[in-house]
């Protein structure tokens, strides 16, 4: 059979990668020691309390990863605004017919797995963008929910802008239940997200695991260029719109 | 305040009951340390009770258990209870006043129309809102009805206990009477909510002493709460907070550990999430609060403390999966479920898409040929 060509694109800037890999070395790390706060495990030390913090250091070990998770989540949402094309915040809300209508191809293909056809997304698929974007919303009620619960243990005016959100539940109590439980949200992502990278890279063969960690990605010439012809169609159509509404 | 009338004042009246201006000293310098004052505040404190006569009160009493009055009876000092809930100073009260029927009626109304805009409101309990409010009636008249009327005249309306702030057990699932707390109910009215189940009568004296000597409302949290004393948790007042850090836990009730006075978070001291000043001020004059005992807090001044069960579990139930269910298990199987779903597309994948699959291996394999 015929090899095929293949294009090589730059998909993933320098920025993404390297948020998406603090990204999870802080979802792994709040996890681990989140549901160590959660259910503690019973260590029996023979040793006086004066000589022992695991815990304090565990708590803190949290803290301190959370902060970098909020901050580099505030990374992300700015990065959406002016990276590339695969980075902008239309990946993750569907504006138009043609995302939903992805959406149902990869449903198709990917999840009813129709046979033997392929998918061929250069960044995020719809589907996926769409899930990235209630990641995100996850992702902002932990940092709401977390800092709600620490803005009582600091003074400083960063966690206590936060503290506004204890009282919209009436106290701690259903804010750690809401945070504890998000926590398996994002679990139960991580087994979903990691088995789909391996899945792309097995049925596509185009570097998908590999993309996160260098940017490229491959595409098929002919694929890439009918992406390039219908990309170059809608921005005609959008400059033809602009210029009837200039003349109106 | 002002001395708007020619009563005495809570220095004369105490007098007159026979209480030494070293007693009355004591008192001053005792609930100034309560409420958080600096030593100077002492005097402040005995200057305010000394000029100021007396500030009316209502003491209403709805669904609620009487265990706010008890506690506030109780408070360390006796003249907490003698110049704020003995007769000459609460003009109703249905629990502890003399009289009763018309006559207490009449001394309520009295209250409020000579003291318009001055007295104080305390309302003890919830509001049962639901089939117009019957489920409580007090003279024939509902609770609701009463509350607006008594509030409508208040300088300010004092929520005693958990139930007037946040509903406590009455209005807990499914909440049959529609119980109500009274930030709910009323608005434009300062609202000084003292939760707790009950409140700790230090913690009652002191914010009324705080209205009497500042003449303001003391300074509230978010929630409404005086910060002076719920502004920390228990967990952080807690004597057995170095343990937690520590990481040694009381695992069951009858283990060793719970013997060496280990941290109760374990066996659901709901400490970490209940802001009160039971670490510090203590019960039953200072003696002891419920960790010191051995028992973990419950949470009793928090909203919904009664639905957040087990008291004994450190993760609560989760709501809609019934009893014995929690985020965990759920998770859990929810995660179990997600990989055996993994598990399974996997296989199908490597049988519905083995063209695609084989497909790719050949054009790897013709190339791998090409190179050598």
């Amino acid at each position: 059979m015929a090899t095929q060509n293949l294009r090589r694109v730059f998909v993933w800037q320098l920025p993404i990668r390297f948020y998406h890999w603090v990204n999870a070395l802080c979802i792994v790390a709040l996890c681990v020691t989140g549901y160590i706060i959660a259910r503690p495990p019973a260590f029996q030390q023979g040793t006086e309390a004066s000589f022992a913090y695991w815990f304090g250091i565990n708590r803190f070990l949290h803290f301190a990863f959370s902060y970098i998770f909020l901050f580099n989540f505030l990374f992300r949402l700015y990065w959406g605004f002016v990276g590339n094309r695969y980075a902008n915040w239309k990946n993750f809300i569907p504006t138009n017919r043609k995302f939903f209508h992805e959406m149902w191809e990869v449903i198709k293909i990917d999840i009813l797995l129709q046979k033997d056809k392929e998918h061929l997304a250069v960044g995020h698929n719809a589907l996926a963008g769409f899930i990235y974007f209630f990641v995100f919303l996850a992702f902002a009620v932990q940092c709401l929910t977390g800092f709600g619960l620490y803005a009582a243990m600091s003074d400083w005016w960063l966690p206590n802008l936060f503290a506004w959100v204890p009282g919209l539940f009436g106290g701690d109590f259903d804010l750690r239940q809401i945070h504890h439980a998000t926590m398996w949200f994002f679990i139960v992502f991580s087994i979903i997200h990691v088995y789909l990278v391996f899945y792309h890279d097995y049925v596509e063969g185009r570097g998908e695991t590999s993309s996160i960690i260098g940017g490229w990605k491959f595409i098929e010439e002919d694929v890439f260029i009918k992406e390039l012809e219908e990309e170059k169609k809608e921005e005609e159509e959008f400059k033809r719109k602009v210029i009837e509404g200039q003349k109106a | 305040m002002t001395p708007s009338s020619n009563r005495p004042t809570y220095y004369e009246e105490l007098r007159q009951k026979g209480y030494s201006r070293r007693d009355f000293m004591k008192f001053c310098t005792t609930i100034a340390a309560y409420m958080g004052l600096q030593a100077s505040g002492a005097a402040q404190v005995a200057e305010a009770l000394k000029s100021n006569s007396r500030v009316p009160v209502i003491w209403m009493h709805f669904q609620e258990c009487t265990c706010c009055s008890e506690s506030f009876i109780r408070s360390s000092h006796p003249i907490v209870a003698d110049v704020i809930l003995d007769k000459i100073s609460l003009d109703y009260t249905e629990t502890l006043m003399a009289a009763s029927g018309h006559q207490a009626e009449a001394a309520m109304h009295k209250t409020m129309e000579e003291f318009p805009g001055e007295y104080v409101l305390c309302v003890e309990g919830s509001v049962p809102v639901y089939e117009d409010g019957v489920y409580c009636c007090i003279g024939g008249r509902s609770a609701a009805d009463i509350l607006q009327e008594t509030a409508a005249g208040a300088k300010a309306i004092i929520a005693w206990g958990s139930c007037a702030c946040n509903g406590c057990v009455q209005a807990a699932k499914p909440n049959p009477t529609g119980a109500t707390p009274i930030h709910k109910l009323v608005k434009g009215k300062p609202i000084i909510k003292v939760p707790g189940c009950p409140p700790i009568g230090e913690v009652m004296a002191g914010v009324l002493v705080h209205l009497v000597t500042f003449g303001r409302v003391p300074e509230l949290d978010r929630i409404g709460r005086p910060k002076a004393f719920y502004s920390k948790r228990v967990h952080d007042t807690c004597y057995r907070r170095p343990f937690y850090d520590a990481g040694l836990f009381v695992e069951s009730f009858d283990d060793e550990n719970a013997q060496k006075g280990y941290c109760l978070y374990k066996v659901g001291c709901r400490g970490p999430m209940t802001y009160n000043a039971c670490g510090v001020t203590k019960w039953n004059n200072g003696t002891s609060f419920p960790i010191q005992s051995g028992h973990g807090c419950i949470g009793c001044s928090e909203e919904n403390f009664w639905d957040n069960g087990p008291f004994y579990r450190r993760i609560t139930n989760f709501p809609g999966f019934g009893i014995e269910s929690n985020a965990d298990k759920i998770g859990g199987v929810v995660a179990g479920v997600t990989a055996a779903g993994i598990a399974a597309h996997a296989i199908g994948t490597n049988l519905r898409k083995k063209k695609l699959i084989d497909d790719l291996i050949a054009e790897g394999k013709e190339s791998d040929k090409e190179l050598s």
